[in-house]
């Protein structure tokens, strides 16, 4: 209807791309990731054992959770900025009244969820863009995360220890969890049919919209999913760490949207990768142990973590440009 | 119209209004059981607007709609697709991001649980082979990657896919304008095999020889009315362009339009008297050819001329308009210059868009700020804005053009639409700019606006400045000196201002028989 439209369709016809770049695409994330571990064995061959892979990866597991959950916010075109802080509350919560009182504890965080989404449902009927309401949302849990917790400290319960120190034969315990993570979003979304719903609700709103779908309820889930999978991310910081401090997931905002990205998602349309996501957490994790084992000064590594991404997404930009 | 068949939709009195436009003004329609509907008309006749109605997508403000026995208070677009009514909507509908199964799916809710991928996927190809023999398509392939010729394929033949909800009514709008002739004839006689099964069919389309031959019944509208209805063997193409132009409202309100231009406007005595004569004798200002024009056909504009874009929308008058801007905008950075060889531009241009609240105005900036931001370098003090300058350079321009606001420093947004409008042309008149493109800027603006600026249009031609004018209304051509028709992105008509009649324009804007 809109001159603009028939422009961009006229343009969709020269980006389609072939089946050999698209899979050189999908596998890029695991190949970046298969390139850091090499980088890793040749640096540090023992590191390479059952217990190393477990030292290395096991934090790995509450980013590929948050990245999860910013993936769920990225598929219907939004942004979440407020994860990192948001699982800085679930970690205080966790470790404070999930320990002494169970069912304040889960109520608190179910009532999380609930505002979650809520949000979404906000910025579906106001038609807010969603990094201003997350960015909100990230004073408000960082608040409250103080409040519940002022100085470090606290005490993951006990089941949410056994669960991330769960010793697995053969394979070491966050290479299972990753896998976990990863197969089951990927059947939830990418395999069920309200996830087709989900995700082209990102692709085309308005045909969704036509086809008599409800554009709040799939804002809504999104949001709510998000959500359920930050306090996941939380719960599993706190097991890895045994206590939690108001700051704990500071540096999770970014890391869960290059994790996103990394793992070829797209930050509008609807384009997104669970799997390849989840390997986009585990790059980054181990992207600063391979730097620290290069005897990298700490000063640089979020410096060198940002090259990483950058070598990552030019060469998507160039299988994307010679594929026309 | 001695023996109607029962009605599969009845559509009685709608009428529906945006702003100040009345795009529907009481329309009864329907369409009955076994028959193909052609629906025809010209720009903003609302045959669109009717059809989004009848998908739900659009509530009229009032007139009932009747489907079958019912007549639901509360139709929206989950009712009519439960009552078997399909759309495939004029700009592509599928989402990019899923495959061609998923987006089957996404219009049959029954389709779930275990399995609905290949049940998906064994229906959309089903369909594709029933429709499109020798599509080309596997269903697993992603939406996006495919040509638009075969994304409008699978968008057709999803629409006639059925599960649990019965298949009644499937309206086509404008179905066959990315398919080749083999795929289009494919479609419209699948068409008639759906027909003949008793469902209905709305068929609206530019290519007037596949209405005539497709088609049981005709229905033309023109100004958000019906104005005639019969069977389609009763027309000929010759009487379809009559009837979608030569409504008796139209013809009266022309004359007037121009009347009061030559009452207002001093200069257009002249102009009036040597409408052509003038071309060529002032130097050339634009000069472009849209990128799928295969002949030599270009587009000229001269110093001092008001030269009009018509035809369908959409049909590439938005996109020559972007590449002349474009153009003009690359010749200020030399190197660049040679990057399009088919567009000419000698001298500053200036956009009014059309689409106002999404490309025109700064919705956080003032008035003043938003008259003066296309002439920053002319209000600069030193290296700052200066805001007496901005002040009194809004205010100039508030006078010549009468922006009704009590204080220009005011939210662009307390303005009424065709005020925001004016402010949009203060915006481009007060620049340096020689050029002036205008992409339908008078969408939605009330009457006696419109009389103001085209006024003042006139007034900066006479002074020189070259106005390049796609409109969707017949009357604001017939203020240009020389009219250029476009349809599939192609000049195909070249009007000067003597020869400008509406039939000529819509003769020109619809396809001949021919290409079916």
């Amino acid at each position: 209807m809109t001159p603009a439209g028939s422009a961009s369709a006229i343009r969709a016809e020269v980006t389609g791309i072939s089946a050999p770049r698209r899979f050189l695409r999908a596998i890029l994330p695991a190949l970046s990731l298969a390139l850091v571990l090499a980088g890793v064995a040749w640096m540090n061959p023992r590191a390479m054992s059952y217990f190393g892979i477990n030292l290395m990866l096991n934090l790995g597991i509450p980013v590929a959770l948050a990245t999860m959950a910013q993936m769920f916010v990225i598929t219907v075109n939004e942004l979440d900025l407020s994860i990192g802080t948001f699982v800085s509350f679930v970690a205080s919560v966790g470790a404070t009244w999930l320990h002494d009182t169970p069912w304040l504890g889960t109520l608190v965080l179910l009532g999380a969820v609930g505002v979650y989404a809520l949000l979404g449902a906000i910025i579906y009927l106001r038609n807010v863009p969603s990094i201003v309401v997350t960015l909100g949302m990230l004073f408000v849990w960082q608040g409250l995360a103080i409040l519940v917790l002022p100085r470090p400290g606290g005490k993951a319960p006990a089941w949410v220890h056994d669960i991330m120190n769960f010793r697995t034969p053969y394979v070491p315990f966050p290479i299972v969890a990753a896998i976990l993570i990863g197969v089951l979003v990927h059947l939830g979304l990418m395999r069920t049919s309200y996830g087709a719903i989900l995700r082209g609700s990102g692709g085309n709103p308005l045909a969704i919209g036509r086809a008599g779908w409800s554009l709040l309820k799939t804002k809504v889930v999104m949001f709510g999913l998000a959500g359920v999978f930050g306090v996941f991310a939380g719960l599993a910081l706190i097991g890895l760490t045994t206590s939690a401090d108001a700051n704990i997931g500071k540096g999770y905002t970014l890391l869960s949207i290059a994790g996103v990205i990394l793992g070829g998602g797209e930050f509008v349309g609807g384009r997104v990768s669970p799997i390849g996501a989840v390997i986009g957490a585990l790059t980054l994790t181990l992207a600063g142990t391979l730097l620290n084992f290069m005897r990298i000064s700490p000063d640089w590594q979020v410096g060198a973590e940002g090259a990483i991404l950058i070598v990552v997404l030019a060469a998507r930009a160039v299988i994307n440009r010679t594929g026309r | 119209m001695s023996e109607t068949p029962p009605n599969i939709v009845y559509l009685n009195g709608v009428e529906k209004s945006f702003g100040a436009v009345r795009a529907l003004a009481g329309v009864d329609f329907a369409v009955g059981i076994g028959e193909c509907v052609g629906l025809v008309g010209h720009n903003g006749a609302g045959k669109s607007t009717l059809m989004h109605i009848l998908a739900g997508t659009l509530t009229p403000e009032t007139g009932e709609i009747t489907v079958g026995t019912e007549s639901p208070k509360n139709y929206a677009v989950h009712l009519a697709h439960r009552l078997g009514i399909r759309c495939v909507f004029q700009e592509l509908s599928l989402c990019p991001n899923l495959t061609v199964a998923e987006n089957a799916r996404v219009l049959h809710s029954a389709i779930a649980g275990w399995g609905w991928r290949s049940k998906a996927a064994r229906l959309i190809r089903a369909k594709l082979d029933e429709i499109f023999p020798g599509h080309g398509i596997g269903p697993d392939a992603v939406a996006g990657d495919l040509p638009i010729g075969k994304r409008q394929m699978i968008e057709v033949a999803r629409a006639f896919t059925v599960t649990e909800e019965p298949l009644r009514l499937v309206i086509l709008d404008e179905p066959t304008s990315s398919l080749d002739s083999h795929r289009a004839s494919q479609l419209l006689a699948h068409v008639r095999r759906v027909v003949a099964t008793g469902a209905g069919c709305v068929l609206i389309s530019h290519l007037l020889g596949e209405v005539l031959e497709y088609s049981d019944r005709i229905v033309v509208m023109r100004d958000g009315k019906v104005v005639t209805t019969d069977r389609a063997a009763s027309f000929d193409r010759e009487k379809l362009v009559l009837a979608m132009g030569a409504a008796k409202v139209g013809r009266d309100e022309l004359p007037l339009v121009r009347d009061s231009i030559a009452s207002n406007g001093g200069t257009s005595d002249e102009r009036e008297v040597v409408p052509t004569g003038r071309r060529g004798t002032t130097p050339v200002r634009v000069r472009a050819r849209p990128a799928n024009q295969t002949d030599g056909v270009e587009l000229l504009a001269h110093e001092g001329e008001i030269v009009g874009l018509a035809g369908l929308s959409g049909h590439g008058q938005t996109a020559l308009l972007l590449e002349i801007f474009r153009a003009a905008e690359r010749s200020r950075f030399a190197l660049l210059t040679r990057r399009n060889a088919g567009v000419k531009v000698t001298d500053p241009v200036a956009l009014i868009a059309g689409d106002r609240q999404n490309d025109g105005i700064f919705p956080l900036w003032s008035i003043s700020e938003n008259i003066g931001v296309r002439s920053l370098a002319a209000l600069r003090n030193r290296l700052l804005i200066s805001y007496d300058r901005e002040k009194s350079f809004a205010e100039r321009w508030q006078g010549r053009i009468k922006i009704r606001t009590p204080d220009l420093g005011n939210n662009i947004l307390s303005l009424s639409g065709g005020n925001q409008q004016k402010a949009l042309f203060a915006r481009a008149l007060g620049s340096e700019a020689k050029i002036l493109l205008m992409d339908d800027p008078m969408r939605g603006v009330d009457v006696a606006t419109k009389l103001e600026v085209y006024e003042l249009i006139r007034a900066e031609a006479a002074a020189g400045r070259t106005f390049l004018w796609y409109t969707t209304e017949m009357e604001e051509l017939n203020n240009c000196d020389h009219v250029y028709v476009f349809r599939n992105g192609r000049i195909v008509a070249d009007l000067h201002r003597g020869e400008l009649s509406e039939e000529r324009v819509i003769q020109s804007s619809f396809e001949e028989a021919t290409q079916v």
